[in-house]
């Protein structure tokens, strides 16, 4: 009897001491004044030094989670129903902050949103200022100029155009692309664009970017004189008049594909970045986030000077004078339910990283980040090839580049259901008119 | 004996009920009122009655074709998997060499985590499909025929040791009698062994139905629902409505609930049938 009692009180002991570590653990966590949900995968590795770097520096606990791709959403909202809830977390865009509004402080006084070169790339609501862009992007037609230049070279090509620079619009971009179809066994590519990737979730280059440049074209034409983003926004309908454009561009990329309609809907965007890589395509649409792909791929061929962009062309009238697509879907905000100390700390951590020597190094150098801060010079910007594109046409004053509109799509299931739309049409269940009618439909729907 | 049970419940109960409470009763609850309401977060949440649970039907969120998929999915895949494993149990109880290196070679699929199930079959039927010029998701047959081939080899092995043991457990004075009575061996098989083993029967039956119907990595991993949703399970399908649209969690939650309760009618139906026909041996 005495012994079991004795053992009784051991495992009772035992349980006990288990619950205060656990506990303690938790209390460990507290310590962290700044709490970093990281949206961008590619960029944890140099988030964590940074944090390290900060609390060497300022002697301030950083604690950075990263959401594995495509997760942020669900990621955020476990996260933030916590005790210890990210103190700095990021929305993509006005409908993003449509949803977690409740959670997002004002901080229009702070020095972060006083950075900002556009203040009106801040998302804002009723005055106050909610949420604040920290990274530009670009996307367009990246392609590799010595397969270009090979063909540019080939004496039996058909084409009148010589270079890349006459490439102007979608007609001259189309004879270019069906005539290197034609040699692409000269040019040693397997097709000339890569694999159009239609695989669930990894068709948002589709459904989100593609469908972009229709969308602006009309939503700029909706009112001129207002931002077309929140045109779009308030539109309960879309006419969706440039469909054609999207047809377009969209079989100009599947029927001069690497890869065979019907098995499109098995193919990654890794799968398309490394085809490029690899020197199997001339042409891969993407953005400069791209370029860690690009370069991560082993034994890739293509040499990074060779790496050039184009415009999206769709054949919309006055396109010569169009630029690449450059916005940004990452907006930081800071977290309201956190305390005053947290979100102090958190501020200062972020205007730290993009004004401070040290941080403003990791952004240019290590995260690769152009971003809309005036406290970046013009001589601190990323030295990719890609991102040195995007540099270019921003400047280039002939050219108007396109906003992300894409940003005022109501739901996350509209480009869901216009992604599978897309894999149905390639493999020929569906009609060019049935994805337009998804695409129209699916607005109204996804709006009320 | 029984004043040391009372005494020694908080010991030995209580940590399990602790536990029990935190980890399902409690978010249980949480559920179950959440689908009441709108919410972005499970801390905060306004009350809209059955707003949700009408969105679920009346909406084109796809949950009743999901449904369907579903009973189709599990209708066929229960039916082969135990009807495969009986046999493959019947085999591996005779005294053949070699059959324990059978069992566990059966047995090993299911230690395998599902999502990377998933992965691994995907690679094997598109490597299979490209001959033709397909792909998985070319076709929502591909699909649902993946996802059942992709079950059973899963769950088989799993459920040929239940039924193994269940045989090993017949009395051998029982089938000794049956043949000293020149009962062939489809008599014994129908009049001896099934009813000696409708115990296993039912713990398969239940295990295999539940499974089916809550089945989500696999499919997550395998089609991810594509092409357009139409090889979406239900469980997925609540997934993607949760996650899909702002101002939709409820309605993900109300879907979730509805869920529970044919799952759990299903096999509380299931379990009574089975039962009745268990006998004594």
């Amino acid at each position: 009897m005495f012994k079991k009692r004795v053992l009784s009180f051991i495992l009772a002991l035992i349980s006990i001491i288990t619950c205060l570590s656990l506990a303690g653990c938790g209390e460990k966590d507290n310590a962290a004044q700044v709490y970093f949900l990281n949206f961008k995968p590619e960029s944890a590795a140099a988030y964590e030094e940074l944090a390290q770097k900060y609390e060497e520096e300022k002697g301030i606990k950083v604690k950075v989670v990263t959401a594995a791709a495509n997760t942020y959403e669900q990621t955020l909202k476990s996260e933030i129903a916590k005790t210890n809830a990210p103190t700095i977390f990021q929305v993509n865009g006005p409908i993003g902050y449509d949803a977690w509004d409740d959670y997002c402080l004002d901080i229009k006084d702070s020095q972060l949103y006083s950075f900002l070169s556009d203040k009106s790339l801040a998302i804002m609501d009723d005055g106050g200022v909610y949420a604040i862009p920290y990274v530009v992007e670009g996307y367009g037609i990246i392609y590799n100029n010595d397969i270009l230049n090979k063909y540019f070279a080939l004496k039996d090509r058909q084409t009148e155009i010589n270079s890349t620079k006459e490439i102007k619009n979608f007609e001259s971009l189309k004879t270019v692309v069906e005539d290197m179809t034609k040699h692409k066994d000269k040019l040693g590519i397997k097709g000339v664009f890569a694999s159009t990737s239609l695989t669930t979730g990894e068709d948002w280059r589709w459904q989100t970017h593609l469908l972009n440049i229709p969308l602006y074209y009309e939503a700029s034409q909706i009112n001129k004189d207002t931002d077309p983003t929140l045109n779009l926004l308030d539109a309960k309908n879309i006419e969706y008049k440039y469909s054609k454009n999207f047809e377009n561009i969209f079989d100009l990329y599947v029927n001069n594909s690497s890869t065979a309609k019907t098995l499109l809907g098995s193919k990654s965007v890794a799968d398309s970045m490394a085809e490029f890589a690899l020197g199997e395509v001339a042409m891969v649409q993407n953005g400069n986030w791209a370029w860690s792909q690009i370069s991560g791929v082993k034994g890739n061929t293509v040499k990074a000077d060779a790496i050039k962009m184009l415009p999206i062309y769709t054949g919309i009238e006055g396109e010569e004078s169009q630029g690449i697509c450059v916005g940004t879907e990452n907006y930081l905000a800071i977290n309201k339910n956190s305390t005053k100390e947290q979100q102090k700390a958190s501020l200062d951590f972020l205007e730290w990283l993009f004004s401070s020597s040290t941080g403003k190094k990791y952004v240019t150098e290590e995260l690769n980040f152009i971003t809309p801060f005036n406290t970046f010079n013009e001589d601190e910007l990323p030295d990719d090839p890609l991102a040195r594109e995007i540099s270019r046409y921003m400047n280039d004053n002939s050219l108007k580049s396109i906003p992300w509109v894409f940003t005022a799509m109501p739901s996350e299931n509209y480009k869901k259901s216009i992604g599978s739309d897309l894999l149905d049409y390639v493999q020929g269940n569906k009609t060019w008119d049935d994805v337009r009618k998804t695409i129209i439909d699916k607005w109204k729907d996804e709006s009320k | 004996m029984n004043i040391s049970a009372k005494k020694y419940f908080p010991i030995f109960v209580l940590p399990t009920l602790i536990a029990f409470l935190i980890s399902f009763a409690v978010p249980f609850i949480m559920g179950l009122a959440l689908s009441f309401t709108q919410f972005t977060t499970v801390t905060d949440a306004t009350f809209v009655g059955f707003d949700n649970y009408i969105k679920a039907f009346s909406e084109d969120t796809g949950f009743l074709s999901s449904l369907w998929f579903t009973v189709k999915f599990s209708l066929i895949s229960v039916l082969s998997i135990n009807v495969i494993a009986f046999s493959l149990a019947l085999l591996l109880t005779r005294s053949l060499p070699g059959t324990n290196i059978f069992r566990t070679v059966f047995f090993m699929p299911n230690l395998i985590g599902g999502i990377v199930l998933g992965y691994i079959w995907q690679v094997i039927i598109n490597g299979i499909l490209y001959n033709f010029q397909y792909s998985i998701t070319s076709n929502e047959s591909f699909g649902f025929w993946g996802l059942i081939i992709l079950m059973n080899w899963q769950m088989i092995g799993y459920m040929m040791i239940i039924y193994i043991a269940g045989i090993q457990n017949i009395p051998t004075d029982i089938t000794e009698a049956a043949k000293v009575d020149g009962a062939n061996s489809f008599t014994t098989l129908f009049k001896i062994i099934i009813p000696s083993v409708m115990p296993s029967i039912t713990i398969c039956l239940f295990l295999t139905i539940t499974n089916s119907f809550k089945l989500f990595d696999q499919n997550l991993s395998l089609t991810a629902g594509a092409p357009s949703g139409r090889t979406e399970m239900l469980a997925l399908n609540i997934y993607n409505t949760f996650y899909g649209r702002v101002g939709y969690e409820g309605v993900g939650q109300a879907k979730a609930v509805v869920f529970f309760i044919i799952v759990a009618l299903i096999s509380l139906i299931q379990l009574n049938i089975t039962r009745r026909k268990e006998v004594e041996s």
